[in-house]
Formats: structure tokens, C-alpha cells, sequence
């Protein structure tokens, strides 16, 4: 058992390396946003190597129906260089960090040309066999409702209400036998006892079943003490 | 006394069919061959029957949530109706039973007013049988919700 053990973990420890030089590169499938607005396009990546000082990032962007792509970040040598010439010049700023494997970028001031796939293309020297991976940007003048969102909270709310009120209603009750038992501990003789049961009488709402349920709670409880 | 229990019973079937047909078809606007709302918009082209899925606009979900409401509380109302009727103290009322259809009758009331209002206006558009169905849904939950308060066990 015990050699099998070590012979699978250098096994592991052997292959490991091998499948860990590529580098794993994470940004969201699509992103909407308002014309007008700034957005915030993330990538990160995971590798199993520590942060090199060379970490380079890479920005491309491709317009909708083209097919060609501008590249408009670069992040290498430990500076960012932004677009100054292109379709985001002035638009762009690194918000990323570098260190900590982030590599997002923020566009300002979105319009409809703007609508497109942006590629994230991210290296961590020795580990540099990785494919990039991409992001659709949808700008929009208005952000449209997404089908059932609304249907779902009406429902959710109204159900939830009942729940609570159904809830409340079984604990007013709990809590109202639970004084009754606790008057009829409290005041030993039977005439007291008579009379917070007439006291109860015209208190509780007109529920005849509820009136009864609490009677038998008491009569449970007589009997207990009787036993005793 | 079984008959009238029989009646309601039939009555709140009745309720709770129409309120199903009403929210389950795709039919509350019909014109020519399209035929639209609550959940698809269907076309009768040459080609054959092209379906896509409603709008997303925030009054049609609204009508879309209180009819499903409806139906849901009508449901309830049925299952409270049958509790009632074997666990309530003679000459209790239904009152659990009448809330749930009440409720559900001012659902119906509320999404068929809102469709009635939002639908955009359309030369060629009618209001087709689902939307019919839901108004006349309406007054009979409402009935057999008043009926279910005035209704005692015998003693």
C-alpha cells in the first residue's frame, strides 16, 4: 500500500509539470453596457509557476464584422503602454495589477463602435503556451430587461409574503397557548384557573377552533399535573 | 347540503380550469395569423408555424407573474377547501379557503387591467379567447370566494 503511494506521487509529481506550462487565461464570456459609460474588462490568468517580473499582457480588439484585429494594450518590462493611435485612444487606462495576475483594462466613455471582441492574451515567461481568450462587448443605448427577471421577483415576493404570514400566524398561536399555560402554573386554585380561562374568553379573534385548541392545550396540561 | 358542496366544488373546478387555459395559451392578442402573448408570439407563415418567445417588457412579465399567481392561489384555495372540509369545527366558516380565491380573483383582475392597459394598439389586432378567459375567470372567483365566506359546516 505504502509503495503504491510513493510510486503514484512521483508518478504525479512527474507528469504535473509537464501538463502545468500551460497557462490558463480567464476573462467573462460577454459584457453589456450603456452608451456612455466606462466598463471594466478583466483578465486574469492561472499558472503554476510564481509571477515572473516579465508578466506581459496583451489587449486585441476585433470590431463586429471585421476581420481584423488591432492590438491596443500592451503590459511588459514592468510598464503599460496604451493605445494612442487607434480607435481607444485617450479611452483606455491599465487598472490592473500585475502582481497579483490581473491584467484589466477600463474604457471610458463607450460608444457603438465600440461593439465587438476583445482577446486577452497573457504570458508568465517560463510559462508562455496558453491560448487567449476573449470577451464580446455589446454597448446599448438602453439595458434591456432580461425575460422572466420580473416575472420571478413578483412571484418570489408574493410567495414569500404568504410564507411569512402563514408563519407568524402559527407562531401567535404558539405563543399565545404558552401564556395560557403559563397563567394556569402561576395561579394555583381551580376558581383562578376558571377565571383566566373566562379572561381568555372574549380576548383572542372570534376563531371557535382556536379557542378550543388552546382549551384542550390546558386540559393536556391538567392532566400532566394530575399524573405528577 | 351535499349538493351545495357539490356545486362549489364544480365551480372552483371550473375557476381553476379557465385559469389554467388562460395563462398556459399563447393567445391573448390574435390577428389574421399571428397570434401573441403571454409567452410566444406565433406566426402562421406559408412556410408553416414560426414561434418566438414574447417580449421581455416589464408590463407583459408583470401579467405573466400575477396570472401565474392566480392559478397558484387558486390551487391553494382548493387544497385549503378540502382540508377545511374534514378538519373544521361544525358551523366554521371557510375563511382560510375564501382569502386564497379572493386573492387569486384580484390576481386576475390586476394582470387582465394591465394587459388590457400596456397592450400596444394595433389596427388589424384583436383580443383573442385566452384574454376573454381570464376576464370571465375573474367574477367567478370572486362569487365562489364570497360564496366560500357565507358557506358554514353544518352543524
Amino acid at each position: 500500500m505504502l509503495t503504491f503511494l510513493a510510486l503514484a506521487s512521483v508518478v504525479l509529481l512527474g507528469i504535473v509539470p509537464e501538463r502545468s506550462q500551460a497557462i490558463v487565461i480567464y476573462t467573462g464570456w460577454e459584457r453589456h453596457a450603456l452608451v456612455g459609460s466606462d466598463i471594466r474588462l478583466s483578465c486574469s490568468f492561472f499558472s503554476w509557476r510564481w509571477t515572473s517580473e516579465d508578466v506581459t499582457f496583451s489587449w486585441t480588439y476585433r470590431p463586429d464584422g471585421s476581420r481584423d484585429s488591432i492590438s491596443i494594450f500592451h503590459y511588459t518590462g514592468g510598464a503599460a503602454y496604451v493605445d494612442n493611435k487607434g480607435p481607444f485612444r485617450d479611452r483606455l487606462e491599465f487598472v490592473g495589477n500585475p502582481g497579483r495576475r490581473d491584467g484589466s483594462i477600463l474604457l471610458k466613455n463607450l460608444e457603438f463602435a465600440d461593439n465587438g471582441t476583445f482577446t486577452c492574451d497573457a504570458k508568465n515567461p517560463p510559462d508562455i503556451v496558453g491560448r487567449p481568450s476573449s470577451v464580446r462587448l455589446l454597448v446599448f443605448e438602453k439595458v434591456p430587461i432580461q425575460a422572466g427577471v420580473i416575472t420571478g421577483a413578483i412571484i418570489g415576493v408574493v410567495l414569500g409574503l404568504l410564507v411569512l404570514i402563514v408563519v407568524i400566524y402559527y407562531l401567535m398561536r404558539f405563543l399565545v397557548a404558552r401564556r395560557v399555560f403559563s397563567l394556569s402554573v402561576s395561579k394555583h386554585g381551580k376558581k383562578k384557573k376558571e377565571g383566566s380561562q373566562q379572561r381568555q374568553g372574549p380576548a383572542p379573534p372570534a376563531d371557535p377552533s382556536k379557542v378550543k385548541a388552546a382549551a384542550s392545550e390546558k386540559k393536556k396540561q391538567e392532566s400532566r399535573k394530575d399524573k405528577k | 347540503m351535499l349538493l351545495i358542496l357539490l356545486g362549489v366544488l364544480v365551480l372552483h373546478l371550473i375557476i381553476l380550469i379557465l385559469l389554467i387555459v388562460s395563462t398556459a395559451a399563447s393567445a391573448w392578442t390574435v390577428g389574421g395569423d399571428r397570434s401573441s402573448d403571454l409567452w410566444y408570439n406565433c406566426m402562421t407563415t406559408n412556410g408553416g408555424y414560426h414561434c418566438k418567445p414574447a417580449s421581455n417588457e416589464d408590463w407583459l412579465q408583470a401579467v405573466q407573474a400575477l396570472m401565474i399567481l392566480a392559478v397558484l392561489f387558486c390551487f391553494f384555495s382548493l387544497i385549503a377547501f378540502v382540508y377545511q372540509l374534514f378538519r373544521l369545527v361544525k358551523g366554521g366558516r371557510f375563511f382560510f379557503t375564501a382569502i386564497f380565491q379572493i386573492l387569486a380573483s384580484v390576481f386576475v383582475m390586476c394582470g387582465a387591467i394591465i394587459y388590457t392597459v400596456m397592450s400596444p394598439d394595433d389596427a388589424k389586432v384583436v383580443f383573442g379567447y385566452a384574454y376573454v378567459l381570464a376576464w370571465v375567470a375573474f367574477p367567478l372567483c370572486l362569487i365562489s370566494g364570497l360564496i366560500y365566506i357565507v358557506l358554514r359546516k353544518k352543524e
